[in-house]
């Protein structure tokens, strides 16, 4: 049984893994395309195969809020949305990350509205990547798995939120196989949540959470937030290997590779002429095509938030042509990622570099072999910095 | 004859809430029908901001403020995670002012409901925006002068009738529904008690005279809290699974004009007799509505 390859949706394997993990609260809202993850956590509980209490919410705005309450109270929940979902509880996002609370939550993501459009993107989680929650991509199936399981681990050590973003659709929709870890096994990586004394509601020991700071304490308290934040990066590649030794089977996709430090998984030669880097499932795409091009390296982003810009650097030294592929635009400025890059860089690094940024996929547009051609073909011209890169 | 009161330690003096505040005396009230198996979750307002003064805090209880309009939803986390935990002892309240009550909260108020939880929603009903400077809400009497229903030489104040949230917590079958003021404290801390005896959601709302919100002297809150009642403005009501069972009406009562309560107030200085007519009105509809 265990250790068994099974041939799972995106969707039900990250619900039996939540399962798996068992939080003791869950809630949320029905949205394309987080619908699956929710309805099957609600059969789990229908059929008596989990023990966690499923709050329907009225609203994604109300679901944040249940699940804060209920982490504040000291449990381990869970959420899941996607797209106007997530930008109706952006106010309790922020909250959640400035309470503490190591909630995890799962974005679907999806573009944003309007135009309304259901299909995948990276707009959703980007308006809210300033909210102060750790932000993990998966690439695939199993990796969405595994990082459900880490994302609970830095949740609950670092009294930091963490979003698991999986692509819309691509991931959540499709088959793939995939192991699933048992909960005996999970507990053994995953301790039972028990917060310090002191730190949620109890009668037992009354504390006030949530106070009203004045310009005299509300600065330090955002420093702190983003010191620890910043400072989660160690913790999470510590925390990364880790699970790769608990988790041998789950994680022989990545173990044992040189360029995978847990923050970013590096593909290709030593010495790429031209590196493409990206986040989510487009990765699996830019691996496609680099199998038939020896002098093209892939860098996949895992961690979002915080940024590992040197640890980025670090890859981007060994190229020359950088190109800067991501689902998602700041409007008026350019894509968010090619914007962290670059804001990371040396000035010495910029000068070296040729560093492009191209927009591709919004609102599900079919990311392509052929798209991925004309952007290598185009990263050594000197033309327009951004680019989107539309029909081809 | 004054009767001593003895406050609690469930909410300390050397908060920053106005001199005579309303609100402040109602919430001890409340605090006086409780015992220390309780967890609280607060919505923003002059209830929150004035106690929690950071590293200070007045609550004894442990006690939670997430945003303005979400208290009811924290509140259905905290009673989940409760739930999982095998603790049926606990009990779970909600203090929120008229905005977040009757606005900007409702969808989520109206959620908690319908989830049918044990949970004692309290609101502090202050008329009005009282801590972003008394702006309108649904709160808001016909005729009571906001900054954001200025009266002036087109305008009498806010037009709107106050909404009938008692009616709304009603409609979706709350076992326990009452309404008091901050003029009676001993009738506030009963109906905490009655609310928390019962099983299943409750809705406590509590008339909350503000002191610059109302534009009255800082002693006569609880004179204001009982003309609201005299008058049959705000009597104090109770139901129980749907049937009023408590009233302040009764065949009874002496009628108190209007004119009474509106005149101390600055709120409603400007009216003249047509829209003190109107709210007559409003006042004699609730004696034949509330009667016993
Ligand atoms: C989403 C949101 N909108 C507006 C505000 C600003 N705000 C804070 S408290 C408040 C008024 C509170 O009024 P009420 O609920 O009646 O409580 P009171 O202060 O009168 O006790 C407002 C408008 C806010 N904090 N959050």
């Amino acid at each position: 049984m265990n250790n068994k390859k099974q041939i799972l949706e995106g969707s039900r394997a990250i619900a039996l893994a939540i399962k798996n993990i068992s939080p003791a609260v869950i809630s949320a809202y029905p949205i394309t395309p987080q619908t699956h993850i929710v309805e099957d956590l609600a059969k789990f509980k229908a059929d008596g195969e989990a023990n966690y209490e499923y709050r329907r919410a009225e609203s994604e705005f109300a679901a944040a809020s249940i699940v804060l309450g209920a982490s504040a109270t000291g449990a381990r929940v869970y959420s899941a949305t996607s797209s106007q979902g997530l930008l109706l509880m952006t106010e309790v996002v922020y909250n959640i990350a400035g309470l503490r609370l190591p909630v995890v939550m799962t974005c679907a993501n999806r573009a944003v509205s309007g135009p309304i459009n259901i299909w995948n993107d990276h707009s959703d989680v980007m308006s809210i990547r300033d909210a102060g929650w750790i932000q993990l991509f998966a690439a695939d199936h199993q990796e969405a798995v595994n990082q459900h399981i880490l994302a609970y681990k830095l949740a609950e050590k670092l009294k930091l939120p963490v979003m698991v973003n999986v692509d819309g659709f691509i991931l959540t929709h499709s088959y793939e196989p995939v192991l699933i870890p048992t909960g005996q096994k999970i507990k053994k990586y995953l301790p039972t949540y028990r917060p310090s004394d002191g730190t949620y509601l109890n009668p037992k020991n009354p504390v006030t959470l949530g106070a009203f700071f004045t310009p005299d304490d509300y600065l330090e308290t955002r420093e702190a937030l983003h010191n620890d934040l910043r400072n989660s990066l160690e913790t999470i590649k510590k925390e990364y290997q880790v699970f790769q030794r608990a988790f041998r089977a789950e994680s022989a996709n990545d173990r044992n590779h040189k360029n995978d430090n847990g923050l970013w998984t590096y593909y290709g030669p030593a010495k790429p002429k031209t590196l493409l880097i990206a986040m989510g499932s487009a990765v699996g795409t830019l691996r496609e095509a680099i199998k038939s091009n020896p002098t093209v390296g892939v860098l996949k982003i895992k961690v979002y938030r915080p940024f590992p810009a040197a640890e980025i650097a670090t890859v981007m030294a060994r190229a020359k042509n950088i190109a800067v592929i991501e689902k998602a635009v700041s409007l008026g400025q350019a894509g968010p990622l090619y914007s962290d890059i670059k804001a990371g860089l040396k000035p010495t690094a910029i000068k070296n570099l040729n560093i492009k940024n191209y927009i591709v996929g919004l609102g599900g547009r079919d990311f392509t072999q052929k798209m991925i051609a004309a952007i290598i073909r185009d990263l050594p011209r000197k033309n327009e910095i951004i680019k989107f890169i539309g029909k081809i | 004859m004054t009767k001593k009161i003895k406050n609690n330690k469930f909410l300390s003096p050397g908060h920053n809430a106005c001199a005579g505040c309303g609100q402040l005396s109602a919430a001890q009230a409340v605090m006086r029908g409780l015992n220390k198996d309780v967890i609280i979750a607060n919505a923003t307002g002059c209830l929150e901001v004035t106690t929690t003064a950071y590293p200070q805090s007045s609550w004894g209880l442990p006690w939670i403020h997430s945003l303005f309009e979400n208290a009811a939803a924290v509140a259905s986390g905290i009673l989940a995670a409760l739930a999982q935990k095998g603790d049926t002892k606990t009990k779970v309240i909600v203090q929120a002012g008229d905005g977040g009550t009757y606005d900007i909260g409702l969808g989520l108020i109206s959620g908690m409901w319908e989830r049918g939880e044990n949970i004692l929603y309290v609101c502090y009903d202050t008329e009005a925006y009282s801590n972003t400077g008394i702006q309108a809400s649904g709160a808001t009497p016909y005729g009571a002068s906001t900054t954001t229903t200025p009266d002036g030489n087109a305008s009498v104040g806010s037009t709107q009738r106050k909404k009938d949230m008692l009616a709304i917590a009603l409609a979706h079958g709350v076992n326990y529904a009452a309404q008091s003021t901050a003029g009676f404290p001993d009738d506030i801390t009963a109906k905490v008690k009655a609310a928390l005896a019962v099983d299943g959601p409750s809705y406590l709302q509590i008339l909350a005279p503000c002191i610059p919100g109302w534009k009255i002297n800082n002693d006569e809150a609880v004179l204001m809290g009982k003309l609201a009642v005299a008058t049959g403005l705000y009597p104090l009501l109770e139901y129980r699974n749907g049937k009023l069972s408590a009233s302040s009406i009764t065949v009874a009562s002496r009628k108190v004009a209007v004119s009474e309560y509106l005149k101390n107030q600055g709120r409603f200085r400007h009216l003249k007799n047509k829209e003190i007519k109107i709210i007559q009105k409003l006042a004699d509809d609730n004696l034949k509505k509330y009667r016993l």
